[in-house]
């Protein structure tokens, strides 16, 4: 027993690297999202806000806050946020999958594809607020679109896009429009060629219109990506704010049609009222849950029955969002 | 030896992640300076005493190219930390910095800033700004100044808490070329004539519209003659806002105002509104206040700086006193709570504010009403003429409304109030909605920016 038995074999575990390469994640999301996350359920039972310099409660206050939020307008914010988010989603959607079955069809041959792409993915490119910005500037009430309108003899005189409600809105819808239509397109392509050439060839062989190819067979062979892409752009519209916050510089005007949810909820921090605006959030949160589940659940009855496409689920992704 | 390199450089590489996903959160981090001396914080929303003190304080070495910064001959570094005033932005990044005043290192604290009429009660009834009868030398020199300038900072128990070098006195702005095409002359007294009160002013608005200009440029231009003269602040005991019949009188006449033609529906500040001030404008007359002269008049007359009156409308422009006697805001300095640099704090608001000679200058070469009964007395009688306003001494127009200027109304709710009270009002004008609409999205705007204000009380 003078020498030891032979040295043990350590076992080598892998798993640590594994853990320790998935921490940085965790740690940060922990500290940035979870917790922040709690603390606004937390904090919308609580009166929370500054009044001047001086910091008032937190005092808990039960569900006063939810009771303020139900008697205020916020049905009207949320019918301004779904219709600002329809009123650019549904030509969207309509000019994406037009512009998917072009580009996909073998038929057609169009030329410059690629440069299309690029063309139509550009304006996804610029930042919400810049674009904004340029909007708010082109359609100002003495800018260069009214300028042009009247010199053109369109209008006798300008029209004050950004007094009137359908103006106001149409404009950003537009944006939304112009901003998400690429991106659509591009994920409604790549959806359109995953489907096997081999369907096409044979609708093509029973004598299938380009129409009834269109509605029988692409449309319901990409029905998961519509699904994906009505999903994020659903919640990326209940989040609409940078858009609409400076075309209209934060005041939602007119009459506040052009008001969101979160423009709402912005509104809040203005004195720094963490108890409604955490209210809010909550809010906004039950309500993007409810809408995802009737949607997913709607247009995908089939898709939890199959196991093996469990793993393709669509997750909605938090950058992909909007209109 | 590889084992623990491995773990060395994938540590490494985890912290490399963590750190790349909060280093935008940090918001800009170190000073730049570290060579010599301290650093001296001023808090501001414009340029408009960061040029003035740039120009005219005596101890300034250099300015940095881009403006950030200002050295002055001792070596201190001044520090401009300016954010837009709109949507409460300042005071929100003010309170953020004067709330965490006591644990910020010595060259991170605040340690002057500035505060307009419309909340500078909300900074000086707290304990972030400093008296300035601790500040060596500065109540003493400030015996001469306008009383208002020092009521509407001074704090319940009668201490005051800050200074401005400027007295604001309202006044009508008005382009000469098209009095002598409408009213026939372009003389400030026969002018003044024509606008003596809000009948006159809307006779002569009637007049301007025959002949194809505009009385005003927009909305919100007449708001402040108006509220300058309530009768009591919006807010008085911190719950209640009450409106104040004069308010609804510039809500009537507004209305009346955009239904006749008489003004080109622009709002404050918007591009338009700018615009309405330059050479090819249709717009008679702004009311304005002494300091947009030079901050706002000058330079949307003449940007290009030409001081040509063929190119530009530099020599345009005249003033008379208008219907009522008003002022709008000013701008003061306030030394914060917890400053290191408290004497450098107490020369800058003595030099910038009671010194004769500086306010000579500021006076002769910005245009602006400075707040020194002797040296406006001086001027009044002595003073050449100023170019922009065609070779007129406003002084001598202004010295005696200047005396009996009030700022009693100033609430620490204003900037918000008049803000929201104003896009309500658009809407109203712009004819999308009837007033009792304009009335309920005013109060919801104020339940949403002031949970304490619990009731809204519009006049009968």
């Amino acid at each position: 027993m003078a020498r030891k038995n032979k040295p043990e074999v350590k076992e080598i575990s892998y798993a640590k690297w594994g853990y320790l390469f998935i921490a940085p994640f965790f740690i940060a999301f922990v500290v940035f999202q979870l917790v922040p996350l709690a603390q606004t359920v937390y904090y919308s039972f609580f009166e929370y806000y500054r009044s001047g310099l001086t910091v008032i409660g937190p005092t808990p206050v039960g569900l006063d806050n939810y009771k303020e939020l139900f008697n205020s307008d916020f049905l009207k914010y949320f019918g301004n946020t779904v219709i600002l988010w329809l009123a650019g989603f549904i030509p969207q959607i309509v000019v994406s999958l037009l512009l998917a079955a072009w580009f996909t069809d073998v038929r057609l041959k169009i030329k410059g594809k690629q440069f299309f792409k690029v063309v139509i993915y550009m304006p996804n490119l610029i930042m919400a607020s810049a674009f904004a910005m340029l909007f708010f500037a082109l359609f100002s009430n003495n800018g260069p679109v009214n300028a042009t309108l009247v010199s053109l003899g369109i209008l006798d005189h300008p029209f004050r896009f950004l007094s009137s409600v359908a103006g106001t809105r149409g404009l950003v819808a537009l944006m939304n429009f112009l901003m998400w239509f690429g991106n659509t397109t591009i994920l409604l392509m790549a959806a359109v060629m995953g489907i096997s050439p081999s369907l096409f060839e044979a609708a093509e062989l029973d004598g299938c219109s380009p129409r009834q190819t269109f509605f029988r067979v692409t449309l319901p062979m990409i029905r998961p990506i519509l699904v994906y892409v009505l999903i994020t752009s659903m919640i990326g519209g209940l989040q609409m704010f940078d858009v609409p916050q400076i075309l209209t510089n934060g005041k939602g005007s007119p009459d506040r049609t052009v008001t969101t949810l979160i423009m709402y909820l912005n509104n809040h921090l203005f004195s720094k009222n963490y108890g409604m605006a955490g209210a809010v959030s909550v809010v906004l949160f039950v309500i993007c849950a409810i809408l995802c589940l009737l949607v997913y659940f709607n247009l995908n009855p089939t898709e939890n029955d199959r196991k093996i496409k469990k793993r393709d689920r669509f997750k909605p992704r938090k950058e992909a969002l909007n209109g | 030896m590889k084992k623990g390199f491995k773990a060395v450089l994938s540590l490494a590489l985890a912290g490399a992640m963590i750190f790349g996903m909060t280093a935008c959160g940090g918001g800009g981090g170190e000073e730049a300076s570290g060579e010599a001396g301290k650093v001296l914080n001023i808090w501001c929303w414009n340029d408009e005493f960061q040029t003035r003190f740039n120009d005219y304080y005596p101890e300034v070495k250099e300015v940095a190219e881009d403006g950030s910064t200002t050295t002055l001959n001792d070596g201190t570094v001044v520090n401009w930390i300016i954010e837009p005033n709109e949507g409460n932005n300042y005071q929100n990044k003010l309170d953020e910095a004067l709330l965490n005043q006591e644990s910020a290192a010595a060259d991170d604290k605040v340690d002057m800033f500035l505060v307009e009429a419309d909340y500078a009660r909300k900074y000086t009834n707290s304990d972030s700004t400093m008296n300035i009868a601790d500040l060596p030398g500065v109540l003493d020199a400030t015996s001469d100044q306008y009383e208002y300038t020092k009521e509407v900072v001074s704090d319940a128990d009668g201490n005051v808490k800050g200074v401005s070098w400027q007295a604001c006195p309202g006044l009508i702005a008005y382009r000469r070329s098209i009095a002598k095409e409408v009213l026939g002359t372009d003389d400030p007294a026969a002018v003044q004539e024509a606008v003596a009160d809000w009948d006159k002013f809307a006779e002569t608005a009637q007049k301007m519209k025959d002949a194809g200009y505009f009385m005003l440029s927009g909305y919100d231009d007449t708001f402040r003659p108006f509220y300058n003269n309530d009768a009591a602040p919006f807010v008085e005991d911190g719950k209640t806002l009450n409106v104040d019949k004069n308010i609804m009188d510039w809500v009537a006449m507004t209305k009346d105002y955009t239904d006749k033609g008489y003004n080109n529906k622009t709002s404050l500040w918007s591009d338009d509104w700018n615009a309405d001030q330059g050479k090819d404008s249709k717009v008679f007359c702004i009311p304005a206040c002494t300091w947009e002269i030079d901050f706002t008049l000058t330079g949307n007359a003449d940007p290009d700086g030409t001081k040509d009156p063929a190119q530009s409308a530099w020599g345009d422009y005249a003033v008379c006193v208008g219907p009522v006697n008003w002022c709008w805001g000013g701008t003061w300095l306030t030394a914060a709570t917890g400053t290191d640099n408290a004497d450098l704090v107490a020369d800058i608001m003595t030099k910038m504010t009671t010194d004769p000679e500086i306010l000579n200058k500021i006076a002769t070469e910005k245009g602006d009403f400075v707040n020194s009964k002797s040296v406006i007395k001086d001027l009044a009688a002595n003073y050449e003429g100023n170019d922009f306003l065609g070779g007129q001494n406003h002084y001598a127009l202004l010295s005696d409304a200047a005396e009996g200027l009030s700022l009693k109304i100033a609430s620490p709710y204003d900037q918000g109030i008049i803000e929201k009270m104003q896009a309500a009002m658009k809407d109203y004008y712009d004819g999308t909605v009837d007033l009792d609409t304009a009335k309920a999205n005013f109060e919801k705007s104020i339940k949403e920016i002031y949970p304490e204000i619990e009731t809204v009380n519009w006049p009968k």
